[in-house]
């Protein structure tokens, strides 16, 4: 690992200028994309500023009709939120599913989120609830969001501060697991609403670990739920294999089929 | 360089460590606490696992910076003297390792484990156990160990009560 300053600043302000001063750095909360990265010297920021102490980007709380998530917060904090369990079941399971427990401990939803790795839990949620991302300077539709394979809509030195999942009426989350890493070889959620807060449609299927341009959504299996919200709905939906994943971990003909018997599953565990 | 300060094992020891010092060479190396090992150094194997602020993590994936002000347990601060916390005990007892080499992480993860879930489940223990890898054992004796452990302390604490 190449050497760096360590910045800790104690405001999301103080963060933002010391981003804008220094336009060679990072920020860091739980480190555990960006560290390993560095150690295999596939990044050289100048400076990490940390914010995975920062109290205002830490916590969760029920806003209304959302489940309101800061930044910093652990895979395990959500994992285990009684909040969270109690509003969006699949969200819980979601992020108990991350990594190891060792790693929910340090993992935090705002770093999944910027990094969009294409084989990621978190992206899955956000676009199936429709969640919003937010940040100090603004605010973006999950569908706005995520804009390829590990690239997002954030500007350099924007800094997300908090996610906002609206609660559905229900939601089911399935992933098949690639065994070494613990990421998604195929991961679906699943969530339905009525009363149409979502920006298009009121049933919504996000697809993770498949896509060659990250995370992405099913028209087809969304309009087939809406008539029938049963695992049968989307039994015999195909998703072509053209812009799948095609490698050593599964073909995208493999990963097509997956796609469809993640999404089965994900309707059938779909809960309140 | 920043200066950093916190817990060991009940004692405070600060140092200067460079911005790229990950927590596991600060402790091995500035504090001389080689109990907890390095193996993959790529956050999967677990040897490595130690608590922060009551949490098991693994160091070799947090910076030496980010611990400022924590407060640090590893396997050297488990024991009181001579006496072995259960989960200790309970691996010796139930032959829980063989090369030894991942059992600071392994005891360590289990700990916090049984902190926070006195009675577990025999699947909640191999799932708490997963960022924990094990080449000999074929991990039987651990979850026994850590069955072991679990009655031992809930023993205890009928004891006190």
């Amino acid at each position: 690992m190449y050497n760096f300053d360590y910045v800790r600043p104690s405001s999301v302000s103080d963060a933002a200028q010391a981003l804008s001063n220094n336009t060679d750095a990072s920020l860091v909360a739980g480190g555990h994309t960006l560290i390993p990265t560095l150690k295999q010297r596939l990044a050289q920021p100048s400076a990490l500023i940390d914010i995975s102490q920062l109290a205002e980007l830490k916590g969760i709380r029920s806003d209304g009709g959302n489940i309101v998530i800061g930044a910093a917060t652990t895979h395990a904090e959500v994992a285990g939120s009684a909040d969270v369990k109690a509003a969006i079941p699949a969200l819980a399971e979601l992020a108990n599913g991350i990594g190891d427990r060792q790693v929910r401990h340090r993992g935090t939803i705002g770093g999944s989120v910027a990094n969009n790795d294409p084989s990621a839990d978190y992206p899955a949620a956000l676009l199936g609830l429709g969640a919003s991302v937010v940040t100090n300077r603004g605010r973006y539709d999950a569908d706005s969001f995520f804009t390829g394979l590990f690239s997002t809509a954030l500007h350099p030195g924007e800094i997300i501060t908090a996610v906002h999942f609206p609660i559905p009426d229900k939601a089911g989350y399935a992933k098949f697991e690639q065994r070494a890493s613990r990421y998604c070889l195929v991961s679906v959620f699943v969530a339905q609403k009525s009363g149409g807060i979502f920006s298009s449609g009121e049933t919504r299927v996000a697809v993770s670990g498949a896509g060659q341009n990250g995370v992405f959504r099913v028209a087809e299996m969304e309009q087939a739920l809406q008539g029938n919200f049963s695992p049968s709905g989307v039994s015999g939906i195909k998703v072509s294999s053209a812009n799948l994943m095609n490698d050593m971990h599964g073909a995208a003909d493999y990963r097509a089929a997956l796609i469809t018997a993640m999404a089965e599953r994900a309707v059938g565990a779909a809960s309140a | 360089m920043p200066t950093i300060s916190l817990q060991v094992n009940g004692k405070t020891v600060s140092g200067e460590v460079q911005g790229n010092t990950l927590l596991t060479d600060f402790l091995r190396q500035n504090l001389g606490l080689t109990g907890t090992h390095v193996g993959c150094d790529t956050s999967q194997c677990g040897a490595c696992v130690i608590h922060v602020n009551g949490d098991s993590i693994k160091a070799c994936t947090m910076l030496a910076a980010q611990a400022d002000n924590a407060s640090v347990t590893t396997i050297e601060g488990l024991s009181q003297g001579d006496d072995l916390h259960p989960v200790q005990a309970a691996f010796r007892e139930a032959h829980g390792l063989q090369c030894g080499f991942c059992t600071p992480g392994m005891i360590m993860s289990a700990a916090d484990l049984l902190s926070k879930n006195p009675n577990p489940s025999e699947a909640e223990i191999r799932s708490w156990l997963s960022g924990n890898l094990c080449r000999c054992t074929g991990y039987h004796n651990i979850v026994k160990a850590v069955q072991i452990a679990a009655g031992q302390m809930s023993g205890q604490r009928i004891a006190a009560e």
